[in-house]
């Protein structure tokens, strides 16, 4: 047992340090921990990867608690969650610690003026595949059906709201708009 | 003591709203950690998303280490990175022991697809806030586009495009296409 604590460990501290840009670049590790450890099957992870994804929290965080209880229960959950979030905490420590130096040079502060439209951009990329299956049936060709029309009713009501009364806590948005999927079945 | 406490507690709060990974806690970032305790600006929120794009490790964590050791050194970065795994690491917990199939219910699949409404209401607002800030001019707009283009339509790496934006950064201050920090002349 101590050597099953020991591989899933090692196998997400390696996870941590070189996923880079987020949870779905864990996936590829995942899978080759299936293929070399057998913990689990590709429907498993299948599984794992829609449940991750529909419950709150990073990703990369569901998956390695989620793998790490199947595989050895609680200690291994908080051993393989740990153990991802560990290369993180320290690479992240060693910048933030030498940022504030590097950000006085007149070079760093023009690769920063560079990379902030840049990372609109990701963020514009990275949310833009949620938009599109959320407000249309991609898949409809071009009709009025490939409008999903009760969702943009509610995306336009409650950004109307969110932005006339914009100290309304996300949060209640959140649950607003949870409430609306159940009462329209969304 | 205190302030490590409220920094667990406000990234635990966030942990547990966030549906759908690093991005989709923006608004979340804006409200809690830059409006209501100041723990950070818009402009250093950007940093750290830019540096969490080119580290290993998830986007959410990055940024809580990031703001957690600002605020109270090393512990403090460990005590903000706990606070938003933890609320993952519970929920999956009890998914994994209890309701492996929560999926099936259809009062989950509804809420679930109402919660993907009110992400993108939130991610509208928290986009467009950070808009203003980041692309105000042409030479800011020739990054974001180039930028947007190439991480939808092409399979470079977020790495490399982040290299390239901070090349332009370069060459584009250079030029006064863009603003750089400190300096008054756009």
């Amino acid at each position: 047992m101590l050597e099953l604590y020991i591989t899933l460990a090692f196998e997400f501290f390696k996870t941590g340090l070189f996923a880079i840009g987020g949870g779905l670049a864990t996936i590829p590790f995942l899978k080759e921990m299936s293929d070399v450890y057998g913990w689990f099957d590709i429907d498993t992870l299948s599984m794992m990867i829609g449940i991750s994804e529909s419950t709150p929290g990073p990703m990369g965080i569901n998956m390695s608690t989620y793998v790490g209880f199947n595989t050895a229960g609680i200690l291994g959950a908080l051993i393989s969650t740990l153990s991802i979030v560990a290369p993180s905490i320290i690479i992240i420590t060693i910048i933030a610690h030498y940022l504030k130096e590097f950000k006085k040079l007149t070079i760093v502060q023009e690769i920063f003026a560079g990379i902030k439209p840049a990372v609109i951009a990701f963020i514009i990329a990275a949310v833009l595949d949620l938009f599109i299956s959320t407000l249309l049936h991609a898949d409809a060709g071009l009709s009025l059906s490939f409008f999903n029309i009760p969702n943009i009713i509610i995306f336009a009501i409650l950004l109307v709201v969110y932005t006339r009364f914009p100290k309304i806590h996300p949060i209640f948005i959140i649950l607003i708009a949870a409430l609306c999927g159940v009462i329209f079945s969304l | 003591m205190r302030l490590l406490w409220e920094l667990y507690s406000t990234w635990f709060k966030m942990g547990i709203v966030t549906f759908g990974g690093g991005y989709a806690m923006l608004p979340m970032i804006q409200r809690e950690v830059i409006e209501k305790h100041h723990w950070a600006t818009e402009e250093e929120i950007l940093d750290y998303y830019a540096i969490g794009q080119c580290t290993p490790g998830i986007i959410a964590v990055n940024t809580a280490t990031f703001v957690g050791y600002y605020q109270k050194g090393v512990i403090g970065g460990i005590v903000a990175t706990l606070g938003v795994v933890s609320p993952s690491f519970l929920i999956i917990l009890l998914i994994a022991s209890f309701v492996s199939n929560f999926l099936d219910y259809p009062i989950v699949v509804h809420a679930l697809a109402g919660i993907n409404i009110g992400v993108c209401v939130l991610m509208v607002k928290a986009i467009s806030s950070l808009w203003s800030k980041s692309v105000y001019n042409i030479g800011s707009f020739v990054i974001f586009f180039a930028a947007l283009v190439l991480s939808l339509f092409s399979s470079l790496s977020t790495v490399l495009l982040v290299l390239i934006a901070a090349i332009l950064g370069i060459i584009f201050s250079k030029l006064k296409l863009v603003k750089v920090e400190g300096s008054k002349d756009a």
